[in-house]
C-alpha cells in the first residue's frame, strides 16, 4: 500500500505544527522584557513539527509494509476464499495475482479464481487505508498538541532538536548494520530451504556439481549438489593463482614506493596503483576473456598440453591477481610507512645495507598489516565475479591443472539464479547457500583482518 | 671564528675540518672544525636548532638518509676521509655506532635486538660466539642482570630506560670505535638518565663518545670536552671545566647561566 498520501498529510501536519508554534514563539518573545528566549523561534517551531511529522511519518511508512499482511489475512476471511487450494505455490500464486490485479497492477489473470477474490481485496485494501491513515493522523496531531502544550517561554526547545538530530543520526548509521543483518538473514532463510533438499554434508563435502534446474522438484539428486569442486576452484583463481601474482608484485610495489620512490614518483605512482582497483571488474573481465586467455591457451599449446581450454583458471586467476594489486600494495605500503623511521635509521646507524633493513626490520615490523592486507585482498578475489564469469569457465572440476577451466563459488551463484529453474527449485536454491558460504568465509576473513589491523595499530601507538 | 681553548694535543679519532651541512637551500652548518678523541667523552651543547644533531650525524653519514641534505668539508676518521666515494658506508657505520633521542629497539627479542648488528656483519661464525657477544655487550650496557633470564622477549616490552641501555648494547655489540649520542636521556626519567650517565662514564676510554644534550648539568657530569653551537656555528670548544667556569665568549656564558632567551 502506498505511504505517499500519508506521508504527504503528515508533511502537512507537520508544516503547520512548524507556523503555529513560530508564532507562539513570537508572542512569548514580545511578552518578555529583553524580548530573549531560551531557544530562538526556529526551535520551538522545529521541536513541534518534528514531534508532529516523524512518529507519524514512521507509522505510515511501517504500516505501509505491514498492512498487505493484514490484507491478505482479511482476504482469506472471505467467503471466496474457501475455494482457494489449501497449500502451496499455486494458492500463494492466485493470491498474489488477486492482489495485483486489485491494486491495477495486472490487467488479467492466469487463474480465473483469482477474479473472484478481487472484491475481497479492494475491500480488505480499502478498510486498511482508511485505518493506516486515520491512525496516522491522529497520531501527528496527539504527538504535535502534545509538543505544542509543553511550548513554554523558558522551554529549551533547542536542546531537544538537538538531541532529536542526534537520534536520527544514530537510526541512520543503524541501518547500515541492520541490512547487514537483514542480508543474512534472508540468505539464511533460503539456505534453510536448500537444506531441506540436499543435506549440509552433501552440499559442502561432495564433489560432484551438476545440477539440474529442469529436473522434477521431488526427489533431488543429492550427490549432484556437492559443491567441493567449486570451493576448489574459488580458492584455486582466487587464492593460490591471483595472490601469486598480487602478493609478489603488490608487496614490491609498497617496497619501492615507500622506501626507494623520490617523493615526486610517489606522487605519481601511487595514485595511479590506486586507479587500479577503480576500474570496473567487467573491464578486467574483457582482457582476462580476450587477451590473457588466449595467450594462456597458446602457452599451454607450446608446453605440449593436448587440446588446452580457451578458458582456463590460470587467465582468470593471473587478471584477478592484477586487479588485487592495489589492494595489497595499499595496505602494506600504509603498514610499512606506519613503522616509525626511528627503527629503520636505528638499523641504518648499525650498518644494514638498505635491503637488510627492509627485510629484516621493517617487514617483519609491518607484517600484521601486510598479512592483513592480504586477508582483505583474498576476501575480495573470493567474491569477485565478472573475471571469472568471462574467463573461468563454467566446468565444475576438481584439477590441478591451471590450464584447464574450472568454476567458482560465485560464477554457479549466478548461473543457478539466472537459469530457467524456478524460485523453488533447490538448483536455484543452491546459489543462495553458496552465497552463504562466501558471505561467512568473507565475513571471517575480514574481521581476522581487522582485528590483526587494531591490535597492529596499538603496538605503535 | 670559532674560540678554541688550549687542549693537550691527542691523536683526533675523528677529525672535522669546515663542515657545512645543507637541507636543499638552508644551510644548517657554517664551517665547522673539531677534534674527537678516545680518551674522553665530547658534549655539544646549544640552543634547540643550532646544528648538534647535523654535525653529529656527519660522522656517521646518516645524513645520507636525508633526501635534500648536503655535506661541504672533511670528516676524517683515523685520517681517512669518510665522503671519499669509494668508501663503504656499512663498513663506516660499523665503526661509529649510535644511540637515538627515542629508544629505538627493533620489534624483536632482546637478544635478537643485540645479535642483530654482528648478524648482518658476520662477527659470529657460530651460536656460541653469538651467545658470547650478545652476553659481553649487555654487560657493558649494565644491563645483563636485568634480561639474562628473558632473552628471548620482546625488546620493545622493557622500560624506557632499560630500552636506551639495550639500544646501546645493541650499538656495542658490533664493536664500534666511535658512540654518537643524540640526546639519549631527554625521554628518561632521572633514574634512569643517572644510569646512562653512570654507563657512559664506565664506557670512557674504550671508545670515542660524543654526546649531545640539552642538560648543562649533564654536559658537566659525564664529558671532559664541551663544544658550544649557536646558529649553525661552533662558538667554542674546550675543556668542559673551562667552558663552564670560564667561557671566553659572550654567547656562551649566556647560555649555560641561562641567560640565553
Ligand atoms: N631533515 C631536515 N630537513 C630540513 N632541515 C633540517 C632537517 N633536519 C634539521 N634541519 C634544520 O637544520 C637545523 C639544525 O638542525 P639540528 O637538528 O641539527 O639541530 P639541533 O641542534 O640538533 O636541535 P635540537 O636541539 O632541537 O635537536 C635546524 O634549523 C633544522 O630546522
Ligand atoms: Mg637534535
Amino acid at each position: 500500500m502506498s505511504p505517499v498520501i500519508p506521508l504527504l498529510l503528515v508533511l502537512g501536519l507537520a508544516t503547520v505544527g512548524w507556523l503555529v508554534a513560530r508564532a507562539r514563539a513570537r508572542i512569548f518573545r514580545r511578552a518578555r522584557p529583553g524580548g530573549r528566549l531560551d531557544s530562538r523561534p526556529q526551535y520551538h517551531a522545529w521541536f513541534v513539527a518534528l514531534c508532529a511529522g516523524l512518529p507519524a511519518g514512521l507509522f505510515a511508512l511501517a504500516w505501509s509494509a505491514f498492512s498487505p499482511g493484514l490484507v491478505v489475512m482479511r482476504v482469506l476471511q472471505a467467503p471466496a476464499a474457501a475455494a482457494l487450494p489449501a497449500e502451496g505455490i499455486l494458492r500463494d500464486a492466485i493470491l498474489a495475482e488477486a492482489g495485483a490485479l486489485a491494486t491495477r497492477h495486472a490487467t488479467g489473470a492466469f487463474h480465473p479464481l483469482a477474479r473472484t477474490l478481487v472484491p475481497a481485496f479492494e475491500q480488505a485494501i480499502a478498510h486498511y487505508a482508511q485505518v493506516g491513515l486515520a491512525v496516522t493522523l491522529l497520531l501527528g496531531f496527539a504527538t504535535g498538541t502534545w509538543a505544542f502544550l509543553r511550548l513554554r517561554p523558558d522551554f529549551r526547545a533547542r536542546t531537544q532538536v538537538e538531541r532529536m538530530i542526534m537520534a536520527a543520526l544514530l537510526l541512520a548509521s543503524l541501518a547500515a548494520i541492520l541490512t547487514t543483518f537483514g542480508i543474512f538473514a534472508s540468505l539464511l532463510a533460503e539456505t534453510w530451504r536448500f537444506f531441506r533438499f540436499v543435506p549440509p554434508g552433501d552440499f559442502l563435502f561432495g564433489n560432484h556439481w551438476s545440477p539440474d534446474p529442469m529436473a522434477d522438484v521431488g526427489p533431488v539428486a543429492t550427490d549432484s549438489y556437492g559443491a567441493l569442486p567449486l570451493f576448489w576452484g574459488t580458492f584455486a583463481i582466487g587464492v593460490v593463482i591471483a595472490m601469486l601474482v598480487a602478493i609478489p608484485l603488490g608487496l614490491m610495489s609498497a617496497i619501492h614506493l615507500t622506501q626507494y620512490a623520490s617523493p615526486a614518483l610517489r606522487r605519481w605512482v601511487k595514485p595511479m596503483l590506486e586507479m587500479l582497483a577503480g576500474v570496473p571488474t567487467v573491464v578486467y573481465g574483457y582482457f582476462a576473456a580476450l587477451t590473457v586467455a588466449p595467450a594462456v591457451r597458446r602457452l599451454g599449446e607450446a608446453l605440449g598440453l593436448a587440446n588446452p581450454s580457451s578458458e582456463s583458471a590460470l587467465a582468470a586467476g593471473l587478471v584477478m591477481g592484477i586487479m588485487i594489486i592495489p589492494f595489497v600494495s595499499s595496505m602494506a605500503d600504509d603498514a610499512i610507512a606506519a613503522v616509525p623511521a626511528e627503527m629503520r635509521d636505528g638499523s641504518l646507524a648499525l650498518g644494514a645495507t638498505r635491503f637488510e633493513t627492509i627485510h629484516r626490520v621493517l617487514i617483519p615490523a609491518a607484517l600484521p598489516g601486510i598479512v592483513a592486507g592480504i586477508m582483505l585482498a583474498i576476501s575480495r578475489a573470493i567474491g569477485e565475479t565478472m573475471i571469472v564469469v568471462m574467463a573461468a569457465g563454467a566446468t565444475a572440476r576438481l584439477t590441478a591443472n591451471p590450464f584447464e577451466s574450472m568454476t567458482t563459488v560465485t560464477f554457479q551463484i549466478v548461473a543457478m539464479l539466472t537459469g530457467e529453474g524456478s524460485f523453488d527449485h533447490p538448483a536455484t536454491l543452491s546459489a543462495f547457500a553458496l552465497g552463504m558460504v562466501l558471505f561467512l568465509v568473507t565475513l571471517a576473513l575480514n574481521f581476522v583482518a581487522l582485528r590483526v589491523v587494531l591490535r597492529f595499530r596499538q603496538a605503535y601507538d | 671564528m670559532t674560540t678554541y681553548h688550549e687542549l693537550d694535543p691527542v691523536e683526533a679519532k675523528i677529525a672535522a675540518r669546515d663542515v657545512s651541512v645543507f637541507y636543499g637551500d638552508q644551510q644548517a652548518l657554517d664551517r665547522v672544525s673539531i677534534d674527537i678523541g678516545t680518551e674522553y667523552v665530547t658534549a655539544f651543547i646549544g640552543p634547540s636548532g643550532c646544528g648538534k644533531s647535523t654535525l653529529l650525524r656527519t660522522f656517521n653519514r646518516m645524513n645520507d638518509t636525508i633526501a635534500n641534505a648536503r655535506v661541504e668539508g672533511e670528516v676524517r676518521l683515523d685520517g681517512v676521509d669518510i665522503y671519499r666515494s669509494d668508501l663503504d658506508v656499512v663498513q663506516l657505520r660499523a665503526r661509529v655506532g649510535m644511540v637515538f633521542q627515542k629508544p629505538n629497539p627493533f620489534p624483536k627479542s632482546i637478544y635478537e635486538n643485540v645479535a642483530y648488528g654482528p648478524r648482518i656483519h658476520g662477527l659470529a661464525v657460530n651460536r656460541t660466539e653469538l651467545d658470547a657477544i650478545v652476553e659481553r655487550s649487555l654487560r657493558r650496557a649494565g644491563l645483563w642482570d636485568e634480561v639474562k633470564d628473558r632473552l628471548s622477549d620482546s625488546g620493545t616490552a622493557l622500560s624506557g630506560g632499560q630500552q636506551q641501555r639495550l639500544c646501546i648494547a645493541r650499538a656495542i655489540a658490533v664493536d664500534p670505535e666511535v658512540i654518537l649520542m643524540d640526546e639519549p636521556c631527554s625521554a628518561l626519567d632521572p633514574i634512569a638518565t643517572a644510569r646512562i650517565e653512570e654507563l657512559i662514564g664506565e664506557l670512557k676510554g674504550r671508545y670515542a663518545i660524543v654526546i649531545v644534550t640539552h642538560s648543562m648539568q649533564q654536559a658537566a657530569r659525564v664529558s671532559q670536552r664541551t663544544a658550544f653551537f649557536h646558529l649553525g656555528r661552533m662558538v667554542e670548544y674546550g675543556k668542559t671545566s673551562d667552558i663552564f667556569t670560564n667561557p671566553r665568549e659572550e654567547r656562551t656564558k649566556d647560555y649555560i647561566t641561562g641567560r640565553y632567551g
